[in-house]
């Protein structure tokens, strides 16, 4: 029996490969903040990720400790801010995006369950001031 | 004379297998954290001139949920536990009974239904917490209510669809639903406790 030519399987297989690699995102921030999403029952799914910021809160991870102390941290795009430098980010995020798709802008806020609201609180303020309107809650399902 | 010069053809019969073990590999790390929450929608920010001017709204319209420091929980004006606030909320919503202390239930016409349904629809939820309140109670609370409204949904899906669960519903009886019981979770301005008011 004649063989199959299989020769061009791998390049196949790497086209897919290259594929998947370019539209999925990989995770891009490295995070600095040690956080324990609270859980929920009611969750739903984040309908757009391409326009959606994220802002972490919680203690810095173990290796800053020395440096930064343990107090509550906010942190986006791989550094720590105070509240109130939330309003330029949101507004930067959101003028990247396609005209389309600002509507839809969403921020995910994801915190610690220990987090004092005091710090949320003021992300949402700030947030608001920004009209950034749509946010989310992010937690992690009840199992 | 390719024919008389026969190289020898590196055996590349498992590059398939490795790159097929790549992709696998890029497939489970990518779609592994797909994020998931509650989503809620802030409202505008005050403009400067009516910063004074407070939303009156009835008493009887607003149940209050307050959360101190130490992460107790008040509904109205006894200590709740969490089951406790689903139902409190549930009853609060509906008023079924009609009671006095309960929202004003009033007619809306619902097109899909073709008749008027008494609801609260003036009804509002008001959650407050103190700066020092953990995230992880805030966010138990805001889940018992959404908790509230998705059963609220369902009963009605029984009531007025005779479907066994809201989500079975189409969408034009989603939206009625919705109507009957809008999702009224107030994110107002946080207040301070003890201060002026």
């Amino acid at each position: 029996m004649p063989e199959m030519n299989t020769s061009s399987l791998p390049d196949l297989i790497f086209t897919i490969l290259f594929f998947f690699m370019m539209v999925t995102s990989m995770r891009e921030v490295t995070l600095m903040v040690k956080f324990d999403k609270p859980t929920g029952t009611q969750l739903e799914k984040l309908a757009r990720k391409s326009s959606t910021s994220f802002i972490y809160i919680g203690r810095p991870t173990e290796a800053l400790r020395g440096q930064y102390g343990t107090g509550h941290r906010i942190q986006i795009n791989d550094r720590y801010v105070e509240a109130p430098e939330i309003h330029d980010f949101v507004y930067a995020e959101r003028d990247e995006l396609a005209e389309a798709d600002k509507p839809f802008y969403t921020v995910s806020v994801k915190a610690d369950h220990n987090t004092p609201m005091g710090i949320i609180t003021d992300v949402k303020q700030v947030m608001r001031k920004a009209y950034a309107l749509k946010m989310m809650y992010s937690a992690n399902k009840q199992q | 004379m390719g024919k008389k010069r026969k190289m020898p053809g590196l055996n590349t019969s498992s590059t398939a297998d490795i790159s097929f073990m790549l992709l696998i590999f890029f497939l489970v790390t990518t779609s592994m954290d797909t994020d998931q929450g509650l989503a809620r929608s802030l409202p505008k920010p005050p403009e400067d001139d009516q910063k004074n001017i407070e939303l009156k709204i009835k008493e009887r319209n607003i149940l209050n949920i307050r959360i101190n420091k130490d992460n107790y929980v008040m509904v109205g004006n006894d200590y709740a536990s969490l089951a406790d606030i689903k139902e409190r909320a549930k009853e609060f919503i509906k008023n079924a009974d009609n009671k006095p202390n309960l929202p004003e239930l009033k007619p809306k016409f619902i097109k899909e239904l073709g008749k008027n349904v008494m609801i609260t629809k003036e009804h509002v939820i008001s959650v407050q917490t103190d700066r020092g309140t953990s995230y992880g109670v805030y966010f138990a609370v805001q889940d018992a209510l959404v908790t509230a409204y998705n059963e609220l949904r369902d009963e009605a899906a029984k009531e007025y669809f005779s479907k066994k669960k809201f989500e079975f519903c189409t969408p034009d009886e989603q939206k009625a639903i919705r109507e009957i019981y809008p999702q009224k979770i107030s994110e107002a301005e946080p207040k301070k406790y003890g201060g002026q008011q």
